[in-house]
């Protein structure tokens, strides 16, 4: 299937831009706070030509990747232990209904008490944020696999560990994707946010920062990068998804024959 | 010895959890500034409640919530249900709104306080482009797996536009909205926290972040406490506005 | 080769209250190389007593044996093919590869592996159809893939519990005599469930007729029918008539005798 290019949604998208900058124009005062398109596009091009941008994504990502990889880690672990028990479940339940409901970044003056303000404190936020997405849905993944494909590897006599690894892993796996997927925004939204809270770096704290020293064009061209940064590690992960989980697309798609 | 499988040991790791946190603290085997004993917490969180103090955050902060979610609720379903229901609409706005959604909710906040101040409007703003996103997606994916077959049912009784997407394109959709409006319940609470921390001299997430800052630390836990009381709460009642609605979504899909 | 000795199995309601006896006292013997069909009413327990025999299920009482020893647990020479090949299938793995899983981590070689899954693949007519996903094939031949899989494992024993049930009438014929062509072949003792009278009486060498829950074995039907048989002309055979009659009848008087349950 050919990729369609959306002519009417690009049309759409240069129409808004265009309204934009017109209004901006001409609407008097209105510059002052929302700059014409091409002057933050200008900006955009000079903060990144002088490096200030880079250092501040820079940051950020670091701080993204920390968090995230070890959630992935503790989500993963910690989902397939407890997918696997109801024993060990019935234990943590509780605590897990407890925490769930409090909004993540009410961790934060908690994480700052605990870890101070730098880098340590930010990826603990981001960590524990994202640990949930992928812990409930790795949870449910390792409960919902099918009972036939449990009894399938035991007929074939296979052992606990490889019956672990080699089945019931890859039957949650698409789960596990979506928890891992709706966690990479989250991601996000904790690093920028611990940054406008308390730091000195980062896409979030420079966006403030601009805002607040009143540099408006470069205050949007920073949030527009910081939707590019968004967008491309979105894309990025669909990429490997589609790549990885090629196999239940096809089988999930409705029956031909 | 068997354990068996009961609510009584989820329980028991609580009590358990809690009461070697009051000893280690009253012990003073953790440091009493970080790990004030369980019953200072809830001390505090009994006062705060009594003086009506953290009601009054939390009055606040619902009240902010609950607009923005509520516009929100307005403007993705009337969107969502548009641009499911018409080809072009969709075609046309799908990457404007990728583009929207890309970006975290919390960069709007600088651009709403630009904008609006620090005021109420400055986080009903960033709460409602948070939550709008969420619903509208929904919204579309619903309206576009409605069965053809029940359009062409309509379209068989002679239904008008207007009265399908009424009668039968909405309904339909329904338990995808409510997926949507699900999941921008918990965006809503946690942009209000997070547009409380940035910017604000009220709510609850101003005055968790505040007691941290002047270290009145059992405050902070109580604080951290009612918010998640808030947010199983609202979990809750939206659970069983759910079940009323979608009663007939559960039946069907549990004779599937 | 196979024995069932008094075997018991009642569930348990989580909710208390009485418990539900699916087999009540089911006894048979089979010989090695036979080829047994299991029929019987709605509901009666038909695939909990292969679960039962497959060690997969612990019965209440009983005792199930294979080759002499007692079941316990999976035994090592007798495999299980479900009837739902979608989901016993692993969708992640080609065809090749779902026929070699069930011979992995046994310390044969991957060229040993190898050899025998394409041999098994062979043997039910997919020869050709290793690098596809089993997604990609229709609904008979990922059954094929199943049974190429169990086969693999050059089982002594086969417990097969509908198999042929999610399947269209024609692809069903095909299936049952590719079925027949296997064992022929490869001389497994094949134990079928089905709900399906003709079927069992054209694939096998004697059916068991079970009775309503709690269940048992009410008869043992020898199929005195030649080999090889033949889809049109021993379905038309005066004694598969008068099998079919019997049977049904059987089966009828359970059902009648049950007040409706709900299953």
């Amino acid at each position: 299937m050919r990729p369609r290019v959306p002519w009417l949604g690009l049309a759409v998208l240069a129409g808004g831009l265009a309204a934009w900058e017109a209004l901006s124009r001409s609407v008097p005062g209105l510059g002052d706070y929302v700059p014409p398109a091409s002057r933050v596009l200008l900006t955009l091009g000079g903060i990144l030509a002088n490096g200030e941008l880079a250092a501040h994504v820079r940051a950020s990502l670091v701080r993204f990747a920390g968090g995230y990889a070890l959630a992935a880690a503790l989500g993963v672990g910690a989902g397939v232990l407890l997918g696997s028990s109801r024993l060990l479940y019935s234990f943590v339940e509780p605590l897990v209904e407890l925490l769930r409901p409090m909004p993540s970044p009410a961790t934060i003056p908690i994480a700052i008490l605990f870890f101070g303000i730098g880098d340590e404190m930010k990826i603990v936020v981001t960590a524990y944020a994202c640990t949930w997405p992928i812990l409930l849905n790795t949870l449910d993944g390792v409960r919902s696999v099918d009972r036939i494909l449990r009894r399938t590897a035991a007929t074939f006599r296979v052992g606990r560990w490889r019956t672990l690894f080699q089945v019931v892993i890859p039957a949650a796996s698409p789960q596990i994707a979506t928890g891992l997927r709706v966690s990479l925004a989250i991601a996000l939204i904790l690093v920028t946010t611990s940054e406008m809270v308390v730091a000195n770096d980062g896409l979030g704290f420079y966006i403030l920062d601009l805002q607040r020293s009143f540099r408006i064009p470069e205050m949007y061209a920073a949030i527009l990068a910081l939707a590019v940064l968004g967008y491309l590690l979105n894309r990025g992960f669909l990429a490997l998804d589609g790549w990885a989980m090629a196999w239940h697309r096809g089988a999930t798609r409705k029956e031909l024959l | 010895m068997i354990w068996r499988e009961s609510r009584w040991n989820g329980i028991a790791v609580l009590v358990v959890l809690a009461l070697s946190w009051e000893a280690a603290g009253r012990a003073g085997w953790v440091h009493r500034l970080f790990f004030p004993p369980v019953s200072r917490i809830l001390a505090s969180f009994a006062a705060l409640v009594a003086s009506g103090e953290v009601l009054r955050h939390v009055g606040v902060s619902l009240w902010r919530a609950a607009l923005g979610y509520a516009l929100a609720a307005l403007v993705g379903i009337a969107l969502g249900v548009a641009m499911g229901y018409w080809r072009r609409a969709y075609e046309a706005a799908e990457i404007v709104i990728e583009l929207g959604r890309a970006l975290p909710p919390p960069a709007i906040i600088p651009v709403a306080i630009v904008l609006l101040g620090i005021e109420d409007a400055m986080k009903v703003a960033v709460i409602f482009f948070s939550c709008a996103f969420p619903i509208l997606v929904n919204t579309t994916d619903g309206v576009r797996a409605v069965d053809p077959v029940l359009l062409r049912s309509a379209r068989t009784f002679g239904l008008g536009e207007g009265e399908t997407i009424r009668k039968v394109i909405v309904p339909a959709a329904g338990p995808f909205i409510m997926t949507g409006l699900r999941i921008a319940l918990a965006i809503a609470l946690i942009l209000t926290v997070i547009s409380e921390m940035v910017g604000a001299t009220s709510g609850i997430g101003y005055f968790i972040l505040d007691s941290q800052r002047s270290f009145r630390i059992p405050q902070m836990y109580a604080g951290m406490l009612v918010l998640a009381l808030v947010g199983y709460l609202l979990n809750r009642a939206f659970l069983l506005a759910d079940a009323r609605l979608m009663a007939w979504h559960r039946r069907v899909s549990d004779s599937a | 080769m196979l024995e069932v000795r008094s075997l018991q199995k009642a569930f348990h309601p989580l909710s208390g209250g009485a418990p539900l006896v699916a087999l009540g006292d089911v006894s048979f013997r089979v010989a090695p190389g036979q080829f047994i069909a299991i029929v019987g009413p709605s509901g009666c327990g038909k695939s909990t007593l292969l679960l039962c025999m497959a060690g997969l299920m612990r019965p209440t009482a009983g005792t199930v044996l294979v080759d002499g020893r007692v079941v316990s647990g999976p035994p090592e020479n007798l495999i299980v093919v479900f009837q739902e090949y979608n989901k016993s299938l692993m969708p992640w793995r080609t065809v090749l590869r779902n026929v070699r899983f069930g011979l992995e981590g046994r310390g044969q070689s991957s060229t040993e592996i190898d050899a025998e899954a394409r041999r098994a693949l062979d043997l039910v007519g997919l020869r050709g159809f290793e690098r596809h996903y089993p997604w990609e094939l229709s609904g008979g031949m990922q059954q094929r893939v199943a049974i190429a899989r169990a086969l693999a494992r050059r089982p002594a024993v086969l417990l097969m519990d509908e198999p042929f049930g999610s399947l269209d009438a024609l692809t069903r014929h095909e299936l049952e005599d590719a079925l027949l062509q296997v064992w022929g072949e490869v001389g497994a003792t094949i134990l079928f469930v089905t709900h399906d009278i003709e079927e069992a009486i054209y694939l096998a060498d004697r059916v068991h007729v079970l009775s309503g829950r709690p269940s048992r074995v009410l008869e043992q039907i020898e199929v005195a029918l030649p080999r090889p048989r033949h889809q049109l002309k021993t379905r038309e055979d005066g004694r598969f008539i008068a099998y079919r009659h019997q049977i049904y009848e059987l089966i009828s008087r359970e059902t009648a005798r049950h007040a409706p349950a709900s299953p």
